[in-house]
């Protein structure tokens, strides 16, 4: 029997998976890997055994838990492990989603749109102005998904500049950069909630003064700690699926001729992107907090569990022509927010931010294609999200 | 036999998949940002009920005849 093959790799193209998850696909839907760091784990392939591993009570988000696989270095430090909601079990976790719940819903997310539109338009004026060649990440992907996240937590206006500039060197900067820029917005946030806390104003962390830490049902820290969640989960997600989406739209013409004879076709075409790309390329890692039997195989107390995005969105047991980027396609299915409880809490705000901008976008420049080949476009992101560092485009 | 549908409050965790493909049978309330039935369905929306269970992440979607 030949190794555990090594999970996750590199990607060659932003969009398509890494030649070696062919072999690995093929092995699943269930198999063990080896991660960076030498150690194996299970991993979950297949969609259909996805969604029922991702609803299993033995799976657990424990961080803290020794056989908790760290996927990329960046993952060791303490605040990745202690992460609000994202590194917790129930109870807790479902006691802080029901306080999140009313102010992400679909429902709620709607009345943002407005907002949105004027934010976007502004962009894209920002865009018409430089001129061609244009750089998407900086003038769109990275600052709408922060100045959304900005409003919608109620980051005074005049912190928004250092926000973005924060996020951004986070997302962006070297590793020495991207760690002092963590934790400038640690201290940012730790300022914030005191403020929030003494002087509550109209935005979620105001709200959440009001509704739960005024009543006592949580404090300083745990407000801080769900702000710092919010801002990471809202960016470089949200960011990266809105350059990745463009960058599949531009290198699939007759896609982006389907959608531009009929923009109503967006949200679903937004979903089939969502399926393609499959931005985090992992939408969860776990470890078995009991045993576990799924497809055939046994899980043991302890294991540790990943579930691959962009291998299960392209199993061909649930897709024809599961490879084809195809906007038409009639049930773009995919786990890319994940499945269970822990499905993204933002994922409605994401999807509308991804709408507007690609609107505004595809139908104010609708001649609009890449400046560079896409093969010379700067890539990141083995086992974390699927980053371009650079999207320069002409119209 | 039409269909019954039943939300499962409880465990519903917002995600809106329901309100998102079967609008006229599911909506959110805004107070607990949770699934809630606004009608029974017709019958040419079975196909719709059935697929909002599908892709519910919470399976708070019960369906009976």
């Amino acid at each position: 029997m030949s190794a555990a093959p090594p999970y996750p790799q590199k990607r060659t193209c932003p969009y398509e998976p890494p030649e070696g998850y062919r072999a690995i696909g093929e092995q699943g839907p269930v198999l063990k890997v080896t991660l960076y760091d030498g150690r194996e784990s299970w991993i979950v392939t297949g969609y259909k055994e996805s969604r029922e591993i991702l609803t299993h009570p033995n799976l657990s988000s424990q961080r803290t838990h020794p056989g908790f696989p760290i996927v990329a270095p960046r993952f060791k430090s303490g605040i990745a492990r202690s992460l609000a909601l994202i590194a917790m079990d129930p109870p807790v976790h479902d006691t802080y989603r029901r306080y999140l719940n009313p102010h992400f819903s679909l429902r709620q997310v709607r009345k943002m749109r407005p907002e949105i539109e004027q934010v976007v338009d502004g962009f894209v004026d920002k865009i018409v102005e430089t001129g061609p060649p244009a750089d998407l990440i900086s003038l769109l992907a990275i600052p709408l998904p922060s100045l959304v996240i900005c409003r919608h937590l109620g980051v005074p206006f005049s912190d928004h500049e250092f926000f973005q500039d924060a996020s951004g060197k986070v997302m962006l900067g070297t590793g020495e950069e991207s760690a002092t820029a963590a934790q400038s917005l640690v201290d940012y946030l730790e300022a914030l909630t005191a403020d929030q806390i003494a002087n509550p104003t109209d935005g979620l962390l105001g709200t959440l003064v009001r509704e739960r830490v005024q009543t006592g049902d949580m404090g300083h820290d745990e407000l801080v700690s769900i702000a710092l969640v919010l801002l990471i989960a809202a960016h470089e997600t949200t960011s990266s699926s809105l350059a990745l989406g463009i960058i599949t739209l531009l290198e699939h013409p007759d896609q982006l001729a389907l959608l531009l004879d009929d923009i109503d076709r967006l949200p679903a075409a937004i979903e089939e992107i969502l399926r393609f790309v499959a931005t985090t390329d992992l939408v969860a890692t776990r470890v078995a907090k009991g045993d576990i039997e799924i497809a055939g195989h046994h899980i043991r107390e302890g294991d540790a569990v990943l579930v691959s995005g962009t291998l299960a969105n392209r199993d061909t047991a649930v897709h024809n022509e599961a490879d084809t980027f195809d906007i038409l396609r009639e049930d773009p299915h995919h786990v890319t927010f994940g499945f269970g409880i822990h499905q993204c809490l933002g994922q409605n705000l994401a999807r509308l931010e991804l709408e507007v901008a690609m609107k505004a976008l595809f139908t104010r420049l609708p001649k609009l294609r890449l400046a560079k080949p896409v093969s010379e476009l700067p890539i990141l992101g083995s086992g974390t999200v699927q980053r371009v560092l650079e999207l320069p485009v002409e119209w | 036999m039409t269909l019954h549908v039943a939300v499962d409050r409880d465990v519903c965790i917002s995600a809106g998949r329901c309100l998102a493909t079967a609008p006229d049978v599911f909506d959110q309330d805004d107070e607990e940002g949770l699934a809630l039935v606004v009608r029974q369905p017709t019958g040419d929306e079975e196909k719709l009920v059935r697929k909002a269970e599908y892709l519910c992440p919470a399976a708070a979607i019960h369906l009976s005849n």
